[in-house]
């Protein structure tokens, strides 16, 4: 089998007529879809106790301390389901030369004029962002939450410290919740993006449009058609 | 209907025995936390205030007693750490704490033993009410009294990162943050606070700020004409001045009394982190959400066309059909 650089060993083409690729595995696909719904659990427990607008939200979760007890539980699972999200997902996240490219021309991708920018793998600039800009915040999250879970580690750093673990894990939270809302946003706008993730697969014109390298690579490393 | 208990103005008169309904109520709360819409308070009360004078102070920690008797809290049983402080700590079974400290004078000589009844300093500015985020966890009265409401206390600990002064404690049981409330249910039945009422030498005193503070003074002034040049009062500005001040003998170097800061004042980090940077936040969040709304109304989606379909296709085609022909050639 040939050499990979732009697709995962699990993406194949799965149909011919009309042309469609396997983009997420099964158990990527429940994966993501677990983080999610924990992320979603909490950005309500958490917003809750972020502005006094929004305190309400803590009925959802039975009252003020059932959501202060839950949330950072939440936390703790959405980071170890997040973990094996990344295992899976950061080698074709890794930023390449054509990133830049696509970056600094990313108006004309907001145009509509996909065809001038380069050809691009699994992931595009904008995704790899998503990926990171999650990655290294839910990190400074599950840090600073530690640092101030009063009910586990009260004691664990100082008042000090403590003070700009919350005033950071509040900042980490608006700036997750600006990426989701563009992941979101970038799925639904992009027509054919989610069922990448709902039924796994997307259509070959999908493919040749966004992500031409890995559409190649695909198709070159298969060695026999679809069963269909 | 029985009249309301008047404001006390001491701590050492024994109380009335006549049936007083309460005179401190919700109307008289000037500040709650998480609650930016607060209705006016219509019970305007006279600031009370604590005045611990500690050249007074003999450490018999009667009123660490009175504390604990009169607030049923229990503090465990601790072992002796080589001072006479005991328990080592503030704890949420604990409100108030000697803390006993040793100073060599270096101007006289002297060995000094520095005695600081520790506890809530009941600011006029309070760190824990800005830090809160549940809705009227924490109060604070138009007289001063700033207190802690445990059945809407969340437990999330965050008034302990904005005191100044390491006060809230954590129940490790019941997950509520307790400390002194000022005897808020005492002061509101006309009596001062257990502790002031049990100190044998009056260190510490209790009535309206004004006439602790015209106390202060005279005390003050005392100590200047024994020898105590430096003596002075301990009433922080930079929290707003407290509730609960101190009469020192070294007002120059509060640090010597069991490190009480020089100049208390809310953390930055904890003002921006609760001020406007919660509202530009959510301002930010608000625009994105309505900014994708519109974009999806007004804006034209990326759509995979024919064309794209037909290209993959071919390059399909071409692939595996290669392959398939290499296939049938060997």
């Amino acid at each position: 089998m040939a050499e990979r650089e732009y697709s995962e060993s699990t993406d194949r083409i799965v149909a011919t007529e009309p042309v469609e690729i396997r983009r997420y595995a099964t158990h990527t696909r429940i994966n993501h879809w677990f983080t999610a719904i924990l992320i979603v659990l909490l950005i309500l427990s958490g917003f809750a106790l972020f502005h006094p607008s929004l305190f309400f939200l803590t009925a959802l979760f039975g009252g003020g301390q059932a959501a202060r007890f839950i949330h950072p539980i939440f936390g703790v699972v959405a980071c170890i389901s997040f973990l094996l999200l990344f295992l899976q997902l950061w080698k074709l996240n890794l930023m390449r030369r054509e990133d830049i490219t696509w970056a600094r021309n990313i108006n004309e991708m907001l145009a509509g004029n996909e065809e001038k920018l380069p050809e691009l793998g699994k992931y595009n600039f904008g995704q790899k962002v998503v990926f990171w800009g999650m990655f290294w915040l839910l990190l400074a999250m599950v840090v600073s939450g530690v640092m101030i879970w009063q009910q586990f580690f009260p004691s664990l750093v100082s008042i000090e410290v403590r003070r700009w673990a919350v005033a950071i894990h509040a900042l980490s939270a608006v700036l997750s919740v600006l990426i989701i809302i563009v992941h979101v946003y970038a799925s639904l706008w992009t027509r054919g993006t989610l069922r990448a993730m709902v039924g796994g697969r997307v259509s070959g014109g999908w493919a040749w449009k966004h992500h031409r390298k890995w559409l190649r690579e695909v198709a070159r490393r298969q060695d026999t058609p679809p069963a269909e | 209907m029985s009249t309301p208990a008047p404001a006390p103005t001491t701590a050492v008169s024994n109380p009335s025995v006549d049936p007083l309904t309460p005179n401190l109520s919700d109307a008289a709360i000037m500040r709650a936390s998480a609650t930016p819409n607060l209705p006016e308070p219509t019970q305007q009360m006279e600031k009370v205030a604590k005045l611990i004078d500690i050249s007074k102070c003999i450490g018999c920690k009667a009123c660490q007693s009175a504390c604990a008797e009169w607030n049923e809290t229990s503090p465990e049983i601790g072992i002796c750490d080589g001072t006479y402080t005991n328990p080592p700590d503030l704890s949420s079974e604990m409100y108030t704490l000697m803390k006993f400290s040793e100073w060599e004078n270096p101007d006289s000589g002297n060995l000094e033993w520095l005695i600081r009844k520790d506890g809530c300093m009941h600011c006029e500015d309070p760190g824990c009410l800005k830090a809160c985020p549940a809705p009227g966890a924490i109060v604070q009265y138009t007289n001063g009294i700033v207190d802690f409401v445990s059945d809407k206390c969340i437990g999330c600990g965050y008034c302990i990162s904005g005191c100044p002064f390491d006060i809230p404690r954590m129940s490790p049981t019941r997950n509520v943050v307790s400390k002194c409330t000022l005897c808020s249910d005492r002061v509101a039945v006309g009596q001062g606070p257990a502790c002031a009422k049990a100190c044998p030498t009056q260190a510490i005193v209790f009535g309206t700020k004004d006439d602790m503070m015209a106390h202060a003074e005279t005390r003050v002034d005392d100590l200047k004409s024994r020898g105590y040049d430096r003596a002075g009062i301990y009433d922080p500005q930079g929290v707003g001045g407290t509730h609960v001040f101190y009469v020192l003998q070294h007002a120059d170097k509060p640090e010597l009394y069991s490190d009480l800061p020089a100049d208390p004042k809310i953390s930055e980090v904890v003002e921006g982190w609760k001020g406007p940077a919660k509202a530009v936040g959510l301002a930010a969040i608000g625009l994105a959400a309505v900014g994708t709304v519109l974009h999806s109304i007004f804006g034209k989606p990326n759509t995979v066309s024919a064309e794209d379909q037909s290209e993959a296709e071919e390059l399909v085609d071409a692939e595996l059909g290669a392959e398939g022909q290499q296939r049938e050639e060997v």
